[in-house]
């Protein structure tokens, strides 16, 4: 731990290895991002692709870089550093390794929510989006509302997200069966997680969030440390706990409810990307930002696996993410029980 | 006037009153020991005293102001207070967690001054954990752990601090440990503490002012050598019993009846 202190009484407090953990997965991100806009039916040099980004490159490798896959591979890091986000602040709210959003429903409320678009409505990608949006909003509302009793508290919240999820669960089962059959086939492709044919209009809306969501995030940052050690030690430091809690809780619905409005719920990132960024920090905390870096370079790393190992648009990235993500998190938890920690 | 005062206070959780127009004036540079038996309202009026708890009547005044009406870090600079329960993050060492009392004094570009370094430095040295910062707080035994956490508080640099149940799971080495550091506070950092304790032995030993509480009223208060008597103690918690001096200090030693002549009573 580092402290850089100016004259004037400014300090800032810096975790060195913090620091090389966000900067080297900021870079793998990139990388991986490289190497994803040259994959694919046809493959592009990475030199060539480079070259274009930057501007400088010849028109019809222009149209499939700039038109075709940098909005999806854009699509792929907002949406992965998204779910990394709500996962740890979901995560540090509940106090719980088990409280991510994935787990809690709100991305099976999203699901919900589409699922009635596409099977009722047979609306729109726009719509389904839109749809998908309000579905889990609607969840992480009620899942609020439900767990407060004179404050929220983590197992109440973890409970009650169990029994939301559930719930959502069982409204998808139901619409699915009542869905035509190709209404289910697109429903199904939806509720996977994807990210083919993803193009600028689903850049915007998220990017836009994410930039009006970091901020406020970044500002509770600080009290939301002080709630790890329970609500009575941060009140009693002076955090404004219940604040903290609802803007924070606000702000990973929206970020959760917006990944999966833009790729559909893309499993196991928001429960996997925390608990691999804090095994690199060794940090204690909510780890907010080396999480966000951790799930936008984790996502599309699995991208390109899902392009790479199967061929082009065979599998959508939700499978292999969730594959991925769940045998790395039990090979973790397996070595650290035998480690003596959890 | 003194500083922290609970003036005719009504507290309780939702529809159940603990303590009804009760109030309380803490002593300046007291160490102030509440006891009580059980569901007496002492944690209560602990939670009360230190804005966590929000009366339904009354108000809990500190510096002669509604603690309520106060900004929350401010309050956190005058008053700090040692829940009973805690919880250490996962993977957090000592040194860590004691920097984390520094919270009420920082902000987004005041985050490690000098003085917070120093600060953090000196809280250790004065609770016995200086030599454990780089060890995790999970791996320590109880009563070292409770070092920690009082360390925490004192980082927070506050007169007044408040203690519920501080010995509680410890054994009778770290419960006199851990009081005879409470007691250092008090005589040479000349901090006023208030604490809820068990033990009335122990109360009685370390306590400057002690209150007796029962059913959220206040049968005595006063220096324990004055107001702990055979009826008060019957009075309070209904035991049967005879008080002695302390060979060890001259104070008050509560010693209860013995079982043949209580169930004769």
């Amino acid at each position: 731990m580092k402290a850089i202190r100016t004259r004037g009484g400014v300090s800032v407090r810096l975790d060195v290895r913090t620091a090389v953990v966000v900067v080297t997965l900021v870079l793998a991100a990139l990388v991986a991002s490289v190497v994803l806009i040259g994959t694919g039916d046809f493959d592009i040099p990475t030199a060539d692709v480079i070259r274009t980004l930057l501007g400088n490159g010849d028109p019809g490798q222009e149209f499939i870089i700039n038109d075709l896959r940098l909005p999806r591979v854009v699509v792929g890091l907002l949406v992965g550093a998204s779910l990394g986000l709500a996962g740890a602040l979901f995560q540090s709210i509940s106090r719980n390794p088990l409280g991510s959003p994935d787990v809690l429903g709100i991305g099976q409320g999203s699901t919900a929510g589409a699922l009635l678009m596409i099977v009722v409505f047979s609306g729109s990608a726009n719509q389904v989006a839109g749809a998908a949006l309000v579905g889990g909003l609607v969840t992480g509302a009620a899942m609020y509302l439900l767990s407060w009793r004179g404050g929220v508290h983590g197992y109440r919240l973890v409970l009650v997200g169990i029994g939301m999820n559930a719930l959502a669960v069982a409204i998808n089962g139901y619409l699915m069966t009542k869905a035509d059959f190709v209404d289910a086939a697109r429903a199904v492709v939806w509720m996977t997680g994807s990210l083919n044919g993803r193009d600028w209009d689903q850049v915007w809306p998220l990017l836009t969030l994410c930039a009006v969501l970091l901020p406020a995030v970044v500002m509770h940052a600080r009290p939301l440390r002080m709630l790890e050690m329970g609500d009575d030690t941060a009140y009693s430091l002076g955090a404004p706990v219940e604040r903290t809690r609802v803007v924070l809780m606000g702000a990973a619905v929206l970020l959760t409810a917006a990944a999966t409005a833009a790729a559909g719920p893309v499993s196991f990132v928001a429960l996997t990307a925390p608990q691999l960024a804090r095994r690199l920090t060794r940090s204690p905390g909510p780890n907010l930002v080396p999480a966000m870096c951790m799930g936008a370079t984790l996502l599309i790393v699995a991208d390109w696996a899902s392009q790479r190992a199967f061929g082009a648009d065979q599998l959508p990235v939700g499978v292999v993410t969730g594959v991925l993500g769940g045998v790395y998190l039990l090979w973790l938890l397996v070595t650290e029980r035998r480690a003596g920690r959890i | 006037m003194n500083r922290l005062i609970a003036d005719d206070v009504t507290i309780g959780y939702d529809q159940r009153v603990i303590a009804e127009k009760l109030s309380v004036e803490i002593p300046d540079n007291s160490f102030t020991v509440i006891v009580g038996p059980n569901a007496c309202g002492k944690s209560t009026l602990l939670r009360a005293l230190s804005r966590m708890l929000k009366p339904s009547a009354g108000r809990v005044l500190l510096d002669g102001q509604t603690i309520q009406s106060l900004p929350a870090k401010q309050v956190a600079r005058t008053l700090g207070l040692l829940p009973q329960s805690s919880i250490a993050p996962d993977g957090i060492t000592v040194g860590d967690l004691v920097a984390r009392g520094r919270y009420p004094h920082q902000g987004l570009l005041r985050q490690w001054s000098k003085e917070d370094e120093r600060i953090v430095r000196e809280s250790m040295e004065s609770t016995g954990v200086a030599e454990l910062g780089d060890r995790y707080v999970d791996e320590l035994s109880g009563g070292q752990r409770q070092r920690v956490w009082i360390a925490m508080a004192l980082a927070q640099q506050t007169p007044l601090l408040l203690l519920d149940e501080p010995t509680t799971f410890l054994d009778i080495q770290h419960q006199i440990d851990v009081l005879d550091l409470c007691a250092d506070l008090h005589e040479e950092q000349g901090r006023t503490l208030v604490a809820v304790l068990h033990d009335l032995n122990h109360a009685a030993r370390y306590a400057t002012h002690l209150i007796a509480l029962r059913d959220g009223k206040v049968l005595a208060e006063g220096a324990p050598g004055e107001i702990v008597t055979a009826e008060l103690v019957a009075e309070t918690f209904g035991i049967k019993c005879q008080v002695i001096d302390d060979p060890e200090t001259g104070t008050p030693l509560v010693v209860p009846a013995a079982r043949k002549a209580r169930v004769g009573a």
